[in-house]
């Protein structure tokens, strides 16, 4: 008796877990989903009304691939507008946000506290509030409609994270080091260029993968800051077809596709490395 | 911008700390001028770029009368109750399912851990293609989600978007998709760093389920929660893509948040002080909020 309720009860609980699996599958993959639906098709403005492709074809990656189409006509150089700034982003974040770290952490600069409380504010500070005057600022310095103007952007909100992160993983890094080479007559330069940055590597390249991913998720700064279609990014480019009148919304799609690759690739490339990190590093409860 | 790992400096590295120094006795001489050196780049980062516009913005927002034409626009008034609809709605939803879904992925069995790599996408994926799918998704006329409702069940769903609430729906709808991973991955970091031993001398007095949560998790990850939730209120205050790219604002801007309206000030209609002056407004809410995470989350104090 005691043995057919246990019984029936694990069921219950086995086909709950299953649901929710189930439940968690679609509510994850639909708009994934919807993005292939949309590229897959072929005839742009009239969606059938179905769930799957009707006739499934490469049609609008083919047409993006050759840039057939005004609004996607420097497709690729735009690609490479957004790749410029997420690497520029990526390697000035890492030098600064190190150079700081290595600063306050390990050199213990006097009243240190004052700067890793600015960067934790900065961190703090919602970007698109700030919009407006940082537009405005960007203009009088003279870069308006410049990739320069967009990088010290993203590397002014991207820094105060590294900054914070760095500087915890440093305490892992045993002073001890930084005495020894010190010691041994390495001046503070040295210290950092041959101690520091190669102990810091794997904090390093988490900060770096994470001001790439900044920027590729980013949107309103580089909408506000780039016009003109040589400077522009993907993803002010993408933005431009619901201006235009026709509604080729499956070249959009390709592009929304293409565009979405590499940060996913590089997660799930690192995601042994990145969740271990996470988990290592534990939250202080 | 995105919320996604940045908040990853919720989780502190807590490692025994090293209280001696390399440079005995403070720095002197050439090394203090070498230390400055090293955090010039970005002290000089953060006054030209924070300060500068900060005060510039305070300055363009400093005249009384913008404010009287702001309180006098009733579209301000829909953005606000819009604001505090997402952001209460947003976080709450978002932050509680995730701190169900983190006990869920503490499962064992190789599905729950494939799964957890399928459910991490919408993080990978950038804001903008996510969004723009969703807002095809939820197309009333020829959207997905329609047609499924439609196949399934037969009925002819709403016109989601042209509807203030719907609209407002889909966009918080859209903000929980694109970030509930993020938030679910910390708070099972969070629940992994528990010990084990905990829950087993909980299970040696007796407790058993609710009783394991009410007197282990619960404490143990009560202030993580928290932090979590002030955090990703700072954050979905300031998220200008989920409302620009979902319902765009609309119908007739009554799904506008701050963050977006006041974009839309500036530069749809040309009244760039108007902007910065709403924008402003969403100070008394922010401050105390940084306020109290900077109390919570400083690393710095007494140990430099």
């Amino acid at each position: 008796m005691n043995a057919a309720r246990y019984r029936r009860r694990r069921r219950l609980v086995t086909a709950g877990k299953v649901g929710l699996g189930v439940g968690l599958l679609v509510w994850t993959l639909l708009p994934v989903y919807n993005m292939l639906l949309m590229a897959l098709d072929d005839d742009a403005d009239e969606f059938t009304g179905s769930i799957w492709p009707p006739d499934p074809n490469l049609d609008s990656f083919w047409s993006v691939w050759t840039e057939d189409y005004w609004l996607m006509k420097h497709f690729w150089h735009q690609f490479g507008n957004s790749i410029i700034l997420g690497l520029a982003t990526m390697v000035l974040t890492v030098l600064i946000g190190s150079l700081t770290s290595f600063s306050l952490g390990r050199m213990r600069l006097r009243r240190g506290w004052i700067v890793s409380d600015l960067a934790l504010l900065t961190y703090l500070l919602p970007t698109a509030l700030l919009a407006i005057p940082f537009v405005h600022i960007m203009h009088r310095y003279g870069l308006s409609d410049s990739l320069w103007a967009v990088i010290a952007a993203e590397v002014t909100f991207a820094t105060p994270y590294a900054i914070l992160i760095l500087h915890q993983y440093g305490r892992l890094i045993p002073m001890e080091l930084d005495e020894a080479a010190k010691i041994d007559g390495a001046s503070p330069f040295q210290v950092y260029r041959l101690v520091y940055i190669p102990l810091m590597a794997p904090a390093l390249v988490a900060v770096g993968v994470y001001a790439l991913i900044l920027t590729w998720n980013e949107y309103l700064y580089q909408y506000l800051l780039l016009s003109s279609t040589d400077h522009m990014t993907v993803a002010v480019m993408i933005n431009q077809f619901f201006d235009s009148d026709e509604a080729p919304w499956n070249y959009m799609m390709a592009i929304a596709i293409i565009y979405s690759l590499p940060p996913v690739a590089i997660y799930f490339g690192l995601r042994r490395y990145m969740v271990a990190g996470l988990a290592s590093g534990g939250v202080k409860g | 911008m995105s919320v996604s790992q940045r908040a990853l400096a919720i989780g502190g590295v807590s490692a025994p700390r090293s209280r001696r120094r390399a440079w005995f006795g403070g720095l002197r001489g050439a090394d203090y001028i070498w230390a400055i050196a090293f955090a010039v780049p970005y002290v000089a980062l953060f006054l030209a770029f924070v300060v500068y516009p900060i005060c510039y913005g305070l300055w363009l927002g400093s005249e009384p009368e913008l404010y009287t034409q702001l309180f006098s626009d009733p579209r301000y008034f829909t953005a606000v109750l819009n604001t505090l609809v997402y952001v209460g709605i947003g976080v709450n939803l978002k932050m509680f399912l995730a701190f169900l879904l983190s006990g869920f992925f503490m499962r064992k069995g190789w599905w729950v851990k494939a799964l957890l790599v399928v459910f991490i996408l919408p993080w990978a994926t950038p804001a903008l293609p996510a969004y723009i799918s969703i807002h095809w998704l939820m197309n009333g006329q020829w959207g997905m989600f329609n047609n499924i409702l439609y196949l399934l069940f037969g009925i002819d769903g709403p016109i989601y978007l042209n509807s203030h609430w719907m609209g407002l729906a889909c966009n918080i709808g859209a903000y929980v998709w694109k970030n509930l991973p993020f938030w679910t991955v910390i708070l099972l970091a969070g629940r992994m760093s528990i010990p084990q031993e905990l829950y087993e001398a909980a299970a040696v007095d007796g407790a058993t389920g609710v009783r394991k949560f009410a007197h282990v998790t619960y404490p143990l990850m009560a202030n993580l929660y928290l932090v979590c939730v002030l955090l990703d209120t700072v954050f979905a205050l300031g998220d200008f893509n989920a409302t620009n790219f979902v319902s765009g604002g609309g119908p007739a801007m009554s799904t506008e948040v701050l963050a977006t309206l006041g974009i839309r000030y500036a530069y749809t209609l040309a009244l760039p002080r108007l902007g910065v002056a709403e924008v402003m407004t969403a100070l008394p809410l922010l401050i105390p909020l940084v306020y109290i995470l900077m109390r919570k989350l400083r690393v710095s104090e007494g140990q430099l």
